[in-house]
């Protein structure tokens, strides 16, 4: 384990949070949406986990800190989807362009 | 008593406040409470001016602003032409009160009438007691409102409107003479106290072109509010106002406020030879430019108007040749006869519902008090001996010929010639000859409007006696006790004056007894209608005519100059900081599309951009 360097970690959690953020800012489908900022989420949660490892003073409060973090966004997922099916409900598309309300 | 006279001008104002507030349901009982209000002022003048007679004058003053050294007071005073002015005053407007009861019943705004009425008497009255400029000029102002809220009564007639207006601009051109004056003279004194300048004129503290240019600025104010030339305009105009203003305000009251602030300030006034001779001047030329105009005038309210301003021209040339009781004297008997003329017009225009001469004739009869009423009054203002305006006029043709102006006495005189022609002129139109109008429903007014003028045609005849060469001047010596600024009570003039005086006064009568009664002398001997002098006259000198081509159209044309810069300048000005700020918002709005994933990019570049400045410069922006 030790061969895998800090930087590569921190590498992937780059990688990952730019493929969550090209994602959360391009595509259509709201759905997609939420995967992707999921996607940002969990490069967080690599950075966390990496600098409990290899911080300047690695504890395992980062470790425990991404638990949480991992737990709250399942919670927040749930109330993610909960709002995107209401909204379906109502306005029959996951569309996210037609999601236009907060201009008028 | 006299340390209450500031309740005098508060009676009515209560009058004014009860009215404004409970005048709607008090409906026609608003006139008593204005009757009795002004009774109750009356009653008080009366004592006020008795005790007068025998104490000294009383004076009182409180500290009302105090700005780093300088120290205003407001106060009132009562000197002899203080509680002179004040009986003159509440009564001519006790009498209004009750004559309008009559006169004006059945108005639908009568209440508001009786409230304006009230107002007036207020200002008026706290005209006469203030004890300095400023507070005369607040109270000067005031009477100015009250005058333009009654001309404008009848607010639904373009004229009456047109009328108040033109009142009420007139007299602030006057009045922005006086403001400066006053401000001058405070500017010199430190003070605005009547008290405190007369002793510094006295002290010799002003030099000589500041007395005679404050003084003359100051008779601007009195030339406006007097209806003075060139500022007459507006005095026949106000006519248009009910008769009992006329009588009150434009007759008696108002108008002679111009000639009481002369009169008020009198010590400044006699310390410039410059300042006398301009104010004799200018009244001797309105004395006879008015009375000319009032030959042909065929409106009976109008020639009224201009005997008024002529009137007051005879006033301002007393105190001009430092006949300083006779312009009082006269101040107070024009008062009363103008008052009962004035009301006597009312009850005529009453009976016969038209103000035009040529349709009325022959109310004698008709007219059982009014008609005796209206010839006393008439009587009294052509100056015939025994009536009031006989001796205050003798009084003023006495001081213009030993003050040195003998052209001066030569116009009053014709111009006392002509007042007999014209009035008789209308006495004779009006009373005599055959009925020319419909005269079906002629009536007498009811006794509310004869009592007042039966009261006032008693003072006409009698208020004359209290200074005459034979038995003794008692007004005159009591006017200028303690105050030798004044001048003489009595002036001895050669006994000629008093003979010329009658003569000319008794030629009038007689011209207009036979080209308007006896028919033997044709209307149109001198200058018939149609005639170049006649249409001169009709058209009162053009004067109106003249200020509509000049002063109108330059203001006129200034306006329009000014609306252009007004309209294209500074209205672009504005619009083109409105478009900018507009433009910007609705760039601004554009790039609110509402759109989740716009918002999240600008903010991701943003923090990207931060990120960047971050790296580049080490943490702070230097």
């Amino acid at each position: 384990m030790s061969s895998v360097p800090a930087s590569a970690f921190l590498a992937l959690a780059l990688i990952l949070f730019c493929i969550g953020l090209y994602g959360a800012l391009t595509k259509r489908n709201t759905v997609i949406v939420l995967i992707s900022i999921e996607l940002m989420l969990n490069a967080v949660n690599i950075n966390l986990v990496t600098f409990s490892k290899y911080g300047m003073a690695p504890s395992i409060t980062g470790q425990v800190f991404a638990l949480f973090a991992i737990s709250v966004a399942a919670a927040e997922a749930a109330v993610g989807l909960a709002i995107l099916i209401s909204l379906y409900r109502t306005k029959k598309t996951v569309n996210i362009d037609e999601m236009d309300t907060m201009k008028n | 008593m006299m340390e209450n006279a500031w309740l005098i001008p508060l009676f009515p104002l209560l009058s004014f406040l009860i009215l404004l507030l409970f005048g709607k349901r008090l409906k026609e009982a608003s006139a008593y409470v204005g009757i009795l209000l002004t009774l109750a002022s009356l009653v008080f003048s009366i004592l006020v001016l008795f005790e007068r007679f025998s104490e000294p004058t009383y004076i009182t003053k409180f500290n009302w602003l105090t700005i780093g050294d300088l120290h205003l007071t407001a106060g009132f005073e009562v000197n002899q032409l203080n509680a002179l002015m004040l009986f003159i005053v509440s009564l001519v407007s006790f009498l209004v009160h009750t004559y309008s009861k009559g006169y004006m019943n059945g108005d639908e705004r009568f209440p508001v009438f009786y409230a304006y009425l009230g107002l007036f008497t207020f200002a008026m009255l706290g005209l006469v007691i203030s004890p300095n400029l400023l507070q005369t000029y607040i109270f000067w102002e005031l009477v100015g409102v009250g005058s333009f809220l009654l001309i404008g009564f009848y607010y639904y007639k373009e004229e009456a409107k047109a009328a108040a207006k033109k009142a009420f601009i007139m007299t602030r051109i006057g009045d922005v003479g006086l403001f400066i004056g006053m401000i001058l003279l405070f500017w010199e004194t430190k003070s605005f106290e009547y008290s405190a300048i007369f002793a510094a004129v006295d002290a010799g503290a002003i030099s000589g072109t500041m007395i005679t240019l404050t003084a003359i600025l100051i008779f601007i104010g009195a030339v406006g509010k007097s209806g003075q030339f060139p500022l007459h305009t507006w005095l026949p105009d106000a006519m248009e106002g009910p008769t009992p203003v006329s009588a009150l305000i434009h007759a008696a009251t108002m108008v002679a406020a111009g000639v009481y602030l002369v009169a008020a300030l009198f010590p400044l006034f006699a310390a410039s030879k410059t300042a006398l001779l301009t104010i004799a001047v200018i009244g001797a030329f309105t004395a006879i430019f008015a009375a000319s105009i009032g030959l042909v005038q065929t409106d009976i309210k109008r020639v009224l108007a201009y005997s008024t301003v002529s009137q007051l021209g005879y006033m301002m040339l007393a105190l001009g040749s430092a006949g300083y009781v006779a312009g009082v004297f006269h101040l107070m008997t024009h008062a009363f006869f103008k008052a009962l003329l004035f009301l006597a017009a009312g009850s005529v225009i009453h009976a016969v519902h038209t103000q035009n001469i040529e349709e009325m004739g022959g109310l004698w009869k008709k007219l059982k008090f009014t008609g005796p009423l209206f010839l006393i009054g008439t009587l009294a203002i052509s100056g015939v001996p025994l009536f009031s305006g006989f001796f205050s006029k003798d009084e003023i043709l006495i001081a213009a010929w030993e003050g040195g102006h003998p052209i001066l006495f030569l116009l009053a005189l014709i111009a006392a010639f002509m007042t007999a022609f014209y009035m008789f002129r209308l006495f004779f139109m009006v009373f005599t000859g055959e009925a020319r109008g419909d005269q079906k429903h002629v009536h007498e007014s009811p006794n509310n409007m004869t009592y007042p003028m039966i009261l006032l045609g008693v003072l006409a005849v009698i208020a004359g006696y209290v200074n005459t060469p034979w038995f003794g001047s008692f007004l005159g010596d009591w006017l200028v006790d303690g105050n030798p600024a004044l001048g003489h009570g009595h002036i001895e003039g050669p006994i000629w004056i008093m003979i010329a005086a009658t003569v000319v006064s008794l030629a009038g009568i007689y011209f207009a007894y036979m080209m308007y009664y006896k028919r033997s002398i044709a209307r149109n001997t001198i200058s018939g209608t149609g005639d170049t002098l006649h249409t001169i006259l009709l058209n009162k000198y053009y004067v109106d005519e003249f200020y509509q081509l000049t002063v109108v159209a330059f203001t006129k044309g200034l306006s329009y100059f000014l609306r252009f810069i007004d309209v294209f300048l500074v209205e672009g000005l504005v619009k083109g900081v409105v478009g900018i700020v507009q433009g910007l918002g609705r760039t601004g709005s554009k790039m609110q599309t509402g759109q989740v994933q716009t918002y999240g990019a600008v903010a991701f570049i943003g923090l990207a951009l931060l990120a960047v400045i971050f790296a580049l410069t080490g943490g702070y922006l230097r």
